[in-house]
């Protein structure tokens, strides 16, 4: 019986990636992704059209109509992207979702979404003073309010000063609101311990996805053996590859170490790089510090190396550091590139072209509905920031309500202003709670045969290596599915929990991972990772006995 | 004049590689010093793109030397230069926050630091932002939107009770009940359910599937996410998509970037700017012979244009869509905004509806609206959404995944749209305040345009046709051949000048024709009309002294 229900959930999983026309007859509304791997688009197309044939015929005199817009006519860049974390086990999760809710009976009650690093969809709180900000922003009669903290309608005052016609509501200029561009200016002079920082460098954002994807449109040029190559770390996050996807740069993989808990190793950066010169021009090297799905924080020793890499290589670096806040182990240390940078000396820091990427979304504020953030670029050509500015004006300005939210995780209470316990309170209950939740999240799963997890040393996520018995390997691999997809396909349709196969972010060949996040309240995911123990120990039993005949 | 003069290089650069140049430009001269780049921007304004850019490149050198201490003279180029940039970026023009819109940033700059100008204020009359122009926001929105962002108010007796359920509804369909959490990548399922039924009811019961809708991040993000799907093929296959001229610069900017073939066809002006059959077939078929034309875009009410198409149009241009299979986008975010007599606004998908199955069964389109305009105007707030009919369920699929890398349009903004196409209804506390500002905006809009058109027409050598909808006035000038003839041996469109001159010598920032395209030999600008209705006088005022005074000066 048991046996009976997996063999469903396969083929549940199989009809999601190859047999697309199946579910694509039944309505629209069951969403599924096609990979690049997936079998023959003709296929689909022609049971897509046997299903509108019989009204179609009569109208067009037996020909059928086909639609402007096909599989065959869509942008093939469109087509190559990939985004494993709102990818076919998230739209599965909202599946069964959606069924538990109209009763569908599930051995389990409710799906948790480890997927995402969505803080408040697990619950956490946003930050108050944030929100009273927000709120006196939107609604500028509360500044007359005895309900809000004297600091929250300074702050809301002095951000609507810098409105077109004091609202939220204007445009702002496409680079960002002036006077948050000072703060956030400020903020990273103080976090770099006195490292000057010029406003007109920062640029604000539509989350960061948004600023990392402005940067590298900028740097994608030249074809074939010139076209631009991105270093980007294995595992990574798949914005990334996704973006590179859809600019149709060349992708340059340098692995990170795992049996060193995932450090960057320099010598692997000049063996990708040499590697890459044969068939690209690599122009781009992108870090995620702390690490995402990683959790690695990134010593100051290697960053200098990293930055003496690129300025000998002449490299563009990409320094993803949106969670910056998100240190948790007591022996590691945020270090922002530019500050090292800085610290490395004038021939360092007046040439290396440095990107540096910061949000809303993550760190103790989890803003990600709010889609705030912030880049700032030094040592950027002249001409090419007015072209930057250029291309971020077409799509007018960011959200202004997420560069309020900015500005105030860069401008927070100080202490003495009324607000601060408060403020200081949230912040460290909310990184407390994280670093706990990492610290268990470890424990737990190292606790499982068959499970290795590196420490979660900053970030939101574990990244843990899971072993996949041979003949697991051999049935996804059968049914054309990556095998650690399989095991996370099984797992949600056993338990109701949702996390990303490893091999969304890349990994080494022959090595399966998934990636959870730590965000559940810590009862939960406790819950949730003596459940993972449950499945893993019930599948290795499952496929180590070869299968007896029927 | 010498101010003028570096003005003029600014623009000659613009005309060369785009918008941000001047920006460029005053960075250099504030890293570098200003004598010492003066000379050499000044020099030669017959010079080529070429050697613009080599000259750059070599200052770009000078300063990177003086800003590497101890000496250590950096031979080191940049990875990213002018001359390694993406292309397509390079391509990219947007004349609504181009170089005049940097002139204008930097006066009220000068302005501020006490410098002497012949005007006290720079009026921004370049872009469709009501707030900034002192257009208030309706009250019922930000109440919503102030209870969603911190919920404590939710026990506060000071807000009506229809604004807390609509707050309560969104943040219960938000994970964790917050806003800060992200939403669906094709947006909260209670607002596209709710985006779906207004549709319905603007279209008087034409079905809509909530599942064909997205949410958006402003109707701009709608727009270029659908060309990029669009785009595909080399050369004499490679995507066209035709695109009214003038139009909305977001197009030209957003083909420019994806590499696609802009198709231009003519809007009549002779007949209030509307669109012709004919001329959308004269321009189909020429394409036809270096490209292969997939989509066509409409913007009704037109932006810059301010026309609004008939039903009997927008018919045409469907049985024209169908015929030639193109894509049909329309852009409609200036659906509420119809001020003249007679006119009306009709979605394209209403009318596609109404010509039958034949056509609503298989003409593929995508409509976009937006939280900017209307009587609303919350720009800032980047919510929109749009509505695809008739797309292959496969492709659909690859824009839900296209969106998700995104993660999701900005919450607030998505609440906001929830607003707009769910205000306040009759019997509920809000709904007499809502109906009370909502109608003044637009009568007040209604009552600019009329203002806005007449006096312009009583200046000799402006025209300008019925501002029948939307928040622009586009008037056709005449330019005396001797400014022209001095626009173009600066290398610079003769409107460019006029509108340069104009900002420089009145402080109103308006932005020249050529930033939307126009047919050749006619100059015009554009002009919101969203000032309040006495600022507006004194900036029509001004224009019309302006005018006379360069008419003359030029004769």
């Amino acid at each position: 019986m048991l046996r009976l229900t997996h063999r469903s959930v396969i083929i549940g999983a199989l009809e999601q990636y190859q047999v697309l026309c199946q579910t694509l007859r039944t309505p629209w509304r069951i969403q599924t992704v096609r990979l690049k791997s997936q079998g023959s688009v003709e296929h689909c197309g022609l049971k897509r059209f046997s299903t509108a044939e019989a009204t179609v015929e009569t109208r067009e005199n037996g020909k059928v109509r086909e639609r402007t817009l096909t599989m065959e006519t869509l942008n093939p860049l469109v087509k190559a992207v990939e985004y494993a974390v709102r990818g076919p086990i998230v739209i599965k999760a909202g599946e069964i979702e959606k069924g538990l809710q109209r009763g569908v009976k599930k051995p389990f009650t409710e799906v948790i979404k480890a997927n995402i690093g969505d803080a408040h969809a697990m619950g956490q709180l946003p930050i108050t003073f944030l929100r009273q900000v927000v709120a006196l922003c939107t609604c500028p009669e509360l500044l007359d309010s005895p309900m809000f903290p004297e600091d929250a309608k300074q702050r809301a005052r002095r951000i609507l000063q810098g409105c077109g016609g004091n609202s939220l509501g204007s445009y702002s200029a496409s680079q960002g609101i002036d006077c948050i561009r000072e703060d956030i200016a400020t903020y990273i002079e103080q976090r770099d311990h006195g490292v000057p920082a010029s406003w007109d460098n920062i640029y604000l954002t539509t989350g960061a996805s948004d600023g990392i994807m402005s940067v590298l449109k900028l740097l994608v040029s030249g074809q074939g053996l010139s076209r631009t190559g991105v270093m980007i770390p294995i595992p990574q996050y798949p914005l990334y590859s996704a973006a590179i996807s859809e600019m149709e740069a060349v992708q340059v993989n340098y692995y990170l170490d795992e049996d060193n808990c995932w450090a960057l190793d320099i010598n692997e950066l000049h063996r990708a790089f040499q590697a890459a010169k044969q068939y690209c021009n690599p122009r781009v090297l992108c870090i995620i510090n702390p690490g995402n799905p990683t959790g690695q924080v990134q010593s100051k020793k290697c960053i200098e190396e990293v930055l003496h890499f690129a300025y000998e290589e002449k490299l563009f670096v990409l320094s993803d550091e949106v969670y910056q806040d998100n240190v948790y182990s007591p022996d590691c240390q945020f270090h922002s590139f530019k500050k090292v940078l800085y610290e490395m000396g004038a021939e360092y820091f007046n040439n290396v072209e440095l990107a540096s990427f910061h949000s809303t979304s993550k760190g103790y504020t989890g803003e990600c509905g709010f889609r705030g953030g912030y880049m700032e670029l030094i040592n950027l050509d002249p001409e090419v920031k007015g072209q930057l500015v250029k291309m971020l004006s077409v799509r007018l300005c960011p959200p202004v309500v997420g560069q309020a939210a900015m500005d105030v995780i860069v401008n927070p209470p100080l202490p003495g202003e009324p607000s601060f316990p408060k403020f200081y309170k949230e912040k460290n209950a909310v990184l407390g709670a994280l670093a706990e939740k990492a610290k268990l999240t470890e424990q737990i799963l190292n606790l499982v045969p068959g499970i290795t997890c590196n420490p979660v040393q900053g970030a939101m996520y574990a990244f843990p290596r899971i072993f996949i018995p041979p003949r697991a390997v051999d049935e996804a691999k059968a049914s054309g599915m990556a095998p650690d997809m399989l095991y996370c396909l099984r797992l949600l349709e056993e338990t109701g929990i949702c996390i990303v196969p490893g091999s969304g972010f890349g990994q080494k060949e022959g090595t399966y991972h998934f990636r959870m996040t730590i965000l559940p309240s810590t009862e939960k995911l406790k819950f949730l990772l003596e459940k993972i123990q449950a499945f893993h120990i019930k599948f290795l039993q499952e496929y180590s006995v070869p299968e007896e005949p029927l | 004049m010498l101010s003028f003069r570096s003005v003029f290089a600014g623009t000659l650069r613009q005309e060369d590689m785009g918008g941000g140049a001047l920006i460029t430009a005053l960075w250099l001269r504030k890293s570098a010093g200003h004598v010492m780049l003066n000379p050499l921007r000044l020099s030669p304004f017959s010079s080529s793109r070429r050697t613009v850019f080599g000259l750059s490149a070599s200052r770009c050198g000078l300063i990177q030397r003086k800003m590497t201490e101890n000496g250590v003279a950096s031979r080191r180029g940049k990875v990213l230069t002018i001359d390694t940039l993406n292309p397509c970026v390079k391509k990219v023009e947007y004349a609504v926050r181009g170089p005049i819109v940097q002139r204008a940033l930097q006066i009220e700059k000068e302005l501020k630091e006490g410098a002497k100008k012949p005007f006290s204020e720079v009026i921004k009359a370049n872009i469709g932002d009501a707030h900034a122009m002192g257009q208030r926001p309706i009250t019922f929105f930000r109440q919503v939107l102030a209870l969603c962002s911190f919920p404590d108010l939710l026990d506060d007796g000071s807000f009506p009770e229809d604004a807390k359920n609509r707050a309560r509804r969104i943040l219960q369909s938000c994970g964790g009940s917050s806003m800060g959490a992200y939403s669906a990548s094709q947006g909260i399922d209670c607002v596209r359910q709710d985006v779906a039924r207004y549709i319905e009811r603007r279209d008087g019961g034409i079905p809509s599937d909530p599942d064909n809708i997205y949410l958006t991040t402003g109707a701009s993000d709608g727009i270029v996410t659908m060309l990029k799907l669009l785009v595909c093929g080399e050369g004499q296959t490679r995507t066209g998509v035709m695109i009214s001229i003038p139009q909305y610069p977001l197009y030209s900017a957003a083909l420019a970037e994806l590499s696609a073939v802009q198709i231009n066809y003519y809007l009549n002006e002779e007949r209030c700017w509307s669109l012709d059959i004919s001329e959308l077939r004269r321009s189909l078929a020429e394409a036809r012979q270096h490209c292969n034309p997939r989509a066509l875009c409409i913007i009704n009410p037109g932006n810059p244009t301010g026309q609004v198409q008939s039903r009997q149009c927008i018919e045409d241009v469907i049985r024209f869509a169908a015929e030639e299979h193109l894509f049909l986008m329309a852009d409609e975010v200036y659906q509420d905004n119809v001020y003249a007599d007679g006119c009306q606004f009709h979605s394209f998908k209403k009318v596609l509806f109404e010509m039958g199955p034949e056509y609503s069964d298989t003409v593929e389109l995508a409509s976009f609206h937006s939280t900017s305009k209307c009587y609303m105007g919350e720009c800032g707030f980047r919510g929109g959404y749009m509505e695809v009919i008739n797309m292959d369920p496969e492709v659909k699929e690859q824009l839900t995944k296209l969106v998700s890398v995104r993660l999701c349009p900005p919450v607030p903004g998505q609440a906001l749209m929830d607003l707009v196409v769910n205000p306040p209804q009759p019997g509920e506390p809000s709904h007499a305040n809502f109906l009370k500002e909502r109608s003044a905006t637009l009568s007040a809009l209604a009552e600019k345009a009329k203002l806005t058109e007449q006096i312009l027409n009583t200046v000799p050598g402006i025209t300008c046709n019925p501002v029948q909808g939307a928040m622009y006035s586009f008037p056709q000038i005449t330019i005396p051949e001797r400014a022209v003839k001095e626009a173009k041996e600066k290398g610079q469109a003769p409107d460019m000048l006029y509108c340069m001159k104009l900002l420089e010598e009145t402080g109103i920032c308006l932005v020249p024709g050529s930033g939307f395209g126009q047919r050749d030999g006619t100059y015009h600008f554009r002009m919101t009309i969203l000032p309040s209705t006495d600022k507006l006088r004194i900036l029509l005022d001004k224009v019309k002294e302006f005018h006379q005074c360069f008419t003359q000066q030029y004769s």
